[in-house]
């Protein structure tokens, strides 16, 4: 006899009704029923105008999996791909549109730190709070007070409103509840992004000891490297789809590859004539050809530029933080004469390549200028293209980091690879 | 790794050997025992509703009090003195007005503070489940405090009135649980309709009033009964804050009221009818909760 199946999901439709007319509010106003009622009534129109300004919007599609008793399972994917919409389902917070789940044993699900925390409320008042919000009976509560109160380090605030605890405290406090939860089944999402780094390894250690006790885990991560030390098998969901299942590591690294490789500007294209060379397509892909390792960190940009006369310019590339400061410099060209492209009339198509080793995981924009060093700016596009660098040491092998820092921005090595 | 036998395929695996399934439109088997299960946070989430309003507020307690005690004081001059209505037997005007005021101010903050509730818990409701029907119900429970808080004023007004209750005064309680379920059935109703129709909230307080004026609180029923006639006053009764009234009346004036038993009756129908439709529109709603609210 095989491990049982505790979680079995067939077939999994979810859609959402979006309002055409108004994209922020998704509840009906009585006024807008009553007013179309009477439109209706006027005008006798038909009743599938009605229905018309309603969308369905699918979140999933054809969802089907199972999991076994013990097993630890990563769920990652873009953001909008369903992630937080199957954790609903499974949770019980919304119902299903279309298909069957069935779970065996106590689902305890935890999609957000500190739920139902009132700011007015003492500490030890919001632990019973919480955890009554959490499933928990008040005995239990009760019997593991104390060890809340130790993991998170708050005793000597218990009968402080926590309006007045810091960030961290309020973290500590809400996560300490949700450890302390003995569930057959625990669903997480994302909740190690909040809190300090000390903290997050806390509570990492907390959820291996809760997937070592044997219970089953399902847990929803941005962070690969967090997804690939708890986790052995992975799903990747991919626009409401399961795109990939199975083993972690290659689960993780097709999730990370097609990251990058969906990132693209295209221009909109003006009527009339371009008085000079302009960048009409920019395309980021982690590996171009299948000879080349995609974890070697080199990313490819394919760039094509559209020009009315030939010219001799150079082709700049900017990095930015998520936050937009810039970080990075390359060039072909500014820096050294002797790489400026020529360009023809018509299309020109080039890839060139950088190397990510020496940037931390995070991340990255990239803007990209056409000019004629020092003379001419000839055309500039902010900002147009972004990639998540999420490279880990498990799994993927160890890597020397590659480090030259000069002076203000960091000069990135840009290799011309291909040109058509 | 573990290699997916097609034999023990999930699809083959009966489902008798699972505890939960769910599926659109499925109605939840468990779902009064999960109501049960959870009842430690009802009470937990009443006594929260109840800490924080008493925290809040300066004069916190003090509100609970002075706000039904004005209303007696305005209502025993406009409906006793200047319309000069009389009042049951030889029972004071005001402890017969405070008598009906009791159940109609919890009756009123019921459901205003049911109706606005779930909009209150979105956060709640979009990240935990639980049986929704908690929510609703412990913010009537939370009116439910302030209306035993007031039952010192009315101590307090007997005392000074020298006015002493006979055995009725037992079958209070009887009452007081009756106005509880009076409150919960309309208060579950509106509160799903305002999570539906977000703009509903405009009517209830209108509605409230409305009820006041529909009500015997001001005056007694027996005004009523005489101007309509009984079988008018029957149609009257089907409004089921009359038999709560007249019950609470009967309960604390002792023989100075008296209750008209086809119209009680009627009224505890009332109640029944709108609880039970309370409970099924809620429940009809519950599921979709999530994704509007």
């Amino acid at each position: 006899m095989s491990t049982p199946v505790v979680i079995s999901v067939e077939n999994l439709g979810k859609s959402y009704r979006l309002n055409r007319r108004s994209q922020r509010q998704s509840y009906v106003a009585l006024r807008d029923v009553i007013s179309d009622k009477f439109r209706g009534l006027i005008r006798q129109r038909k009743s599938s105008d009605q229905s018309s300004i309603w969308e369905d919007f699918w979140a999933l599609k054809q969802v089907s999996f199972e999991v076994k008793e013990g097993e630890v399972v990563g769920v990652i994917g873009r953001n909008g791909a369903g992630k937080s919409t199957l954790l609903k389902v499974l949770s019980r917070i919304t119902e299903p549109n279309r298909g069957k789940v069935r779970i065996r044993g106590r689902v305890a699900s935890l999609l957000e730190v500190g739920t139902g925390f009132h700011p007015e409320l003492t500490g030890r008042e919001n632990i019973y709070l919480n955890g009554a919000i959490l499933g928990m009976r008040r005995a239990e509560i009760s019997a593991k007070f104390d060890e809340m109160v130790a993991f998170a380090e708050v005793d000597k605030f218990l009968d402080t409103p926590v309006k007045r605890y810091s960030s961290g405290m309020y973290v500590r406090l809400a996560f300490a509840v949700a450890a302390h939860l003995e569930p057959e089944i625990l669903i997480v999402d994302e909740v190690l992004a909040v809190g300090d780094a000390q903290f997050q390894k806390k509570c990492l250690g907390k959820m291996q000891d809760v997937a070592r006790g044997g219970r089953t885990v399902l847990f929803v991560s941005h962070q690969m490297s967090a997804i690939q030390n708890l986790c052995s098998r992975a799903i990747f969901f991919r626009t409401g789809t399961v795109a990939r299942d199975g083993d972690v590591h290659s689960v993780v690294r097709a999730y990370l590859q097609e990251g990058v490789a969906t990132d693209r500007f295209v221009r909109e294209e003006k009527d009339g004539p371009v008085s000079g060379p302009k960048i009409t397509t920019a395309v980021l892909l982690s590996n171009e050809g299948a000879e080349t390792d995609p974890s070697d960190g080199t990313i490819y940009l394919q760039i094509s530029i559209r020009s009315p006369q030939s010219r001799r310019l150079a082709l700049d590339i900017r990095w930015h933080d998520a936050l937009g400061s810039a970080i990075g410099f390359g060039s072909l060209g500014t820096l050294n004469e002797n790489q400026m492209l020529d360009l023809r009339v018509g299309i020109n198509e080039f890839t060139v390549a950088f190397s990510t080793r020496h940037l931390a995981n995070g991340s990255y924009g990239l803007s990209l200028d056409l000019s004629v060093p020092f003379v001419e700016l000839l055309d500039r596009v902010e900002n147009c293209l972004s990639f998540d660098l999420e490279q880990c040491a498990s799994g993927l092998g160890s890597r020397a980091v590659e480090q030259k820092w000069g002076y203000g921005s960091h000069q990135m090595v840009v290799q011309l690879i291909k040109k058509m | 790794m573990t290699t997916i036998d097609p034999a023990s395929s999930s699809s083959r695996v009966p489902d008798a050997e699972f505890d939960l399934i769910l599926e659109a439109g499925r109605t939840e088997k468990h779902y009064w025992l999960d109501l049960w299960r959870y009842r430690d946070l009802f009470l937990i989430l009443a006594q929260r509703d109840i800490s924080v309003r008493y925290k809040q507020t300066a004069i916190g307690v003090v509100w609970a009090l002075l706000q039904p005690f004005l209303t007696m004081l305005i209502m025993t001059i406009i409906f006793g003195k200047v319309a000069g209505l009389h009042s049951d037997g030889s029972a004071p005007y005001a402890i017969m007005v405070f008598a009906a005021l009791l159940p109609w101010m919890f009756f009123s903050s019921a459901l205003t503070s049911a109706s606005q509730s779930m909009v209150g818990n979105a956060n709640l409701i979009s990240k935990v489940y639980f049986p929704r029907l908690i929510i609703p119900a412990s913010a009537v429970v939370t009116s439910f405090a302030d209306f035993l808080i007031s039952f010192l004023i009315l101590v307090v007004m007997m005392l000074w009135y020298g006015f002493a209750p006979s055995w009725h005064i037992l079958a209070l309680p009887f009452f007081v649980v009756v106005a509880f379920f009076a409150a919960l059935g309309p208060g579950l109703f509106i509160t799903a309709l305002n999570v539906k129709y977000r703009d509903f909230r405009y009517v209830i307080p209108f509605l409230v009033q409305f009820g006041l004026y529909v009500s015997p609180v001001g005056f007694s029923s027996s005004v009523i009964r005489e101007k309509l006639g009984p079988n008018l006053f029957l149609l009257y009764s089907l409004n089921p804050m009359v038999g709560v009234i007249d019950g609470f009346r009967w309960a604390i004036l002792g023989g100075n009221s008296s209750l008209y038993l086809p119209g009680i009756l009627l009224s505890l129908g009332g109640v029944g009818l709108s609880l039970i439709v309370g409970i099924w529109y809620f429940r009809k709603m519950e599921r979709s909760f999530a994704d509007i609210v």
